[in-house]
């Protein structure tokens, strides 16, 4: 019943998205209003009938509808009642619902937003969004269809992938795909431009917050996935160069060096045809992250299952990749007449080197992704690259990127004089290479940690004397110090949010380096009552215990930790559940500002007498997490909406 | 030198530093698949494999004091064998999938740096067996546990 139900909602939203693109289209022709008016009407019907697909989904799960195939695979008896709502999108099939329902909604933003205010455009746009939309039904219906049938109807379900029973796992996927989905509305405009020969810097302006959005919820999304891997998987990382993580971050890459390249288009009338590329190239990425992620050509841990949706995928990118560039080709004349660069010492030519530098590491992490399947095409043997490539290549890219970071906001445009670059990098140049000094003599002797410690410093001075200085020029009109900068950041909140999220870069920066260069670890098998020792922490184990839970039960050690005083008791635990063939280790940690304690059960002896332990002291991982949570509130700064005139 | 011709010599320079180091990379840290059978074909000692293959089952041999780990690895038509240190991760057994990744010794082994259990899509239902397996195991854990 529910079932049939769900799959009915599914084909009538499949068929009003076909019919709203085709009226959008038609609509935007012969600039009739009535068929553009029946198109939003259509896309209002399809985000009603995915809302209720959704919630229908949702209330199966909540009611453990087991004649649901989807939610006895991924459901059962004892899964707790949060966990149930967030094994909607616990795989596959929900996650598409997820996807489509979060296309939809944003149609219904744009319909909202720019229905008056953009007569060329919108109903392209409009078009465009629900035709891909369309697609992403059409993939629900077919290929991964969440509402099939069970028969019979089992007594319990499968229950949801263990490793998924986390807090992160609420934001991760949301977060991820709303950043994923974001990037359709910058697309749909470029795509409206294109076809209506308006390439100037309409569509630009239209759709420069969306993309601050996109951006802020993908940042957000790579930012928790980073943490779940951190603190679920217990491996004491929080990223692995998998292939699933760098198709979130292959987009990531080429949306920042978007929101980048636009103030050169905006400012100077140039880069046109690379930002309409840039948009296409991102939402491209976004196609081939779910093709790669989901279709089984490459392994990964993330190890999603398989079937036709890869084709399904491939297809559409092909097919939107084409059509793209068809209009691009279409349209090569207006592309003429830009703007020209009058010197290399400017800040269009910093600008221009970080999107070269952003779109050459997206590049990097993509080739080293694929290098398996190129070189078993190639050369017939299956190769690839792992972490080691993607560090040693990328490192240097990054490292440019942060001084650049430094460079590009300050230095002047067309043409910097060589007392712009003195009033401006004197001091920070200076502070960067005694920032250097002063981490070799308190010991550092890796040169990649002292040229991170330079340039982030470097960098967060340039910041300094920048906001220092338009302070400085409010208090000299008679503010008082607090309103003067708190003005600032809410006038000038495009430039400002920018600078912050740079901060949070900074930061990340500077845990990322800290935690590759400082961090120890160690493995070993401890009695009852014996203690393992790492970087001055004492660990005691103190015994086993046995903890049954609702749909699982664990094995919970007790590990007393000490560094001259105790400090606590650590328990990492295995889980076991039934319809597992292994037990799933659960990691605990103490985070700490200098560095974390982090301990995984390995192995123990079923008496209890003797334990094997992982442990980890991690140095400034904790500043990536907060260095994530000043970048997405530098992002949200940015999105706020802009109140240039009153001073 | 105009700016044009500026732009495009900077051009040639950051595409020719990407394809070097890209090549290093790639040169450096290329791993290459393997099934036993493969590398028994033609082992190179001090090359960066990654060997797939299943654990046979009884070849498992696990020392918990010394963290030494050793087993099998069979493609069906030949075998490897494989020592390891360190704690076999969740998902690694007997009769199970895993990939390697390690390198082949002069003594006639295979070095596994990093294990990778494979784990299987395919549902199993839980049967009784393993039922009474997790009760023995609670109960001895709360008997002697403490």
């Amino acid at each position: 019943m529910t079932a049939d139900l769900g799959y009915g909602m599914t084909l009538i939203a499949l068929g009003l998205a076909v019919y709203g693109g085709v009226a959008a289209g038609a609509g935007a022709r012969t600039g009739r209003l009535a068929l553009i008016e029946s198109a939003q009407h259509a896309a209002l019907g399809v985000f009603v009938l995915v809302t209720s697909c959704f919630a229908l989904l949702t209330y199966a799960f909540l009611t453990f509808d087991f004649s649901v195939r989807y939610v006895a695979t991924n459901t059962n008896l004892g899964t707790p009642f949060y966990y149930r709502i967030t094994g909607v999108w616990g795989a596959l099939e929900g996650s598409i619902i997820l996807w489509s329902w979060m296309l939809a909604l944003y149609t219904i933003i744009l319909i909202v937003r720019h229905r008056v205010g953009a007569r060329e455009l919108y109903p392209w746009a409009l078009a465009t969004m629900l035709g891909i939309l369309a697609f992403f039904l059409l993939v629900m219906t077919v290929a991964a269809p969440p509402f099939q049938r069970q028969a019979p109807v089992p007594a319990d379900g499968r229950g949801l992938n263990p490793l998924l029973e986390d807090t992160g796992m609420i934001t991760h996927p949301v977060a991820l795909y709303l950043g994923f989905t974001g990037f359709t509305v910058p697309f749909a405009f470029a795509m409206a431009a294109l076809i209506t020969g308006r390439i100037g810097d309409t569509w630009l302006v239209l759709t420069r917050r969306w993309t601050i959005v996109a951006w802020y919820f993908l940042s957000l999304g790579l930012l928790i996935g980073g943490w779940w891997s951190y603190h679920v998987l217990g491996w004491g990382g929080y990223w692995a160069w998998d292939p699933v993580e760098n198709a979130a971050f292959m987009p990531w890459l080429t949306g920042t060096a978007f929101l980048h390249s636009v103030m050169i288009q905006e400012r100077r009338r140039m880069l046109r045809l690379w930002n309409i590329s840039l948009v296409i190239l991102t939402f491209g990425l976004t196609l081939f992250g779910t093709f790669l992620t989901r279709s089984g050509v490459i392994a990964s841990v993330h190890a999603f299952t398989q079937g036709s949706i890869g084709i399904l995928f491939l297809g559409f990118l092909a097919l939107v990749l084409l059509t793209a560039l068809g209009l691009v080709a279409w349209r090569w004349e207006t592309f003429r007449s830009e703007g020209e660069l009058d010197s290399v010492v400017s800040r269009e030519s910093a600008f221009l080197l970080n999107n070269v530098l952003l779109v050459a590491a997206a590049f990097t992490v993509f080739f080293g992704t694929v290098f398996p399947l190129l070189s078993e095409a190639v050369r017939g043997v299956k190769v690839s690259v792992g972490a080691p490539f993607f560090n040693q290549v990328n490192i240097p890219l990054f490292l440019s990127l942060v001084f650049l970071m430094g460079v590009g906001p300050l230095i002047a445009w067309r043409r910097a004089s060589l007392d712009n670059l003195k009033r401006n990098f004197l001091w920070p140049v200076a502070l960067g290479i005694a920032a250097a000094a002063a981490a070799f003599a308190l010991g550092v002797r890796s040169l990649l940690a002292a040229l991170t410690c330079a340039t982030t410093v470097f960098v967060a001075a340039t910041i300094a004397v920048d906001f220092t200085r338009a302070t400085r020029a409010r208090l000299r009109v008679g503010e008082s110090l607090l309103p003067a900068m708190g003005g600032l950041l809410l006038r000038h909140n495009r430039r400002y949010g920018g600078f912050v999220v740079h901060l949070g870069i900074l930061i990340i920066a500077l845990g990322v380096m800290g935690s590759h260069a400082w961090s120890v670890q160690t493995e070993t098998t401890l009695h009852r009552g014996e203690t393992a020792e790492l970087a001055g922490y004492r660990f005691r184990f103190d015994g086993l215990t046995a903890v049954e839970e609702s749909n699982h039960f664990k094995v919970v050690g007790a590990f007393t930790v000490s560094n001259g005083r105790v400090l606590g008791v650590l328990r990492p635990a295995k889980k076991f559940y039934p319809q597992e063939q292994a037990p799933i280790a659960y990691v605990d940690y103490r985070l700490g500002l200098r560095e974390d304690l982090y301990l995984v059960l390995g192995d123990f002896a079923r008496d209890g007498s003797q334990a094997t332990i992982k442990l980890q002291v991690n140095r400034l991982v904790s500043w990536i997490w907060i260095g994530g949570v000043v970048l997405t509130l530098g992002a949200l700064l940015a999105i706020l909406p802009e109140r240039h005139k009153s001073v | 030198m105009n700016q044009k011709r500026k732009l495009i010599v900077g051009g040639i320079v950051i595409a020719g530093a990407l394809t070097y180091m890209i090549y290093a990379g790639v040169t450096q840290s290329a791993v290459y698949f393997v099934t036993p059978a493969e590398l028994r074909a033609a082992p190179v000692p001090g090359k960066a494999y990654r060997l797939g293959g299943m654990v046979v089952p009884g070849s498992l041999k696990w020392e918990p004091r010394s963290l030494d780990l050793s087993f099998t690895l069979s493609d069906g038509t030949a075998t490897v064998p494989v020592r390891h240190k360190g704690t076999p991760p969740d998902l690694f057994g007997e009769g199970r999938g895993a990939v390697l990744e390690g390198s082949w010794t002069a003594d006639g082994y295979f070095k596994a740096t990093l294990i990778m259990a494979k784990h299987s899509e395919e549902y199993k239902a839980p049967h009784d067996q393993s039922e009474a397996g997790y009760r023995e195991l609670l109960k001895t854990l709360r008997g002697e546990g403490r």
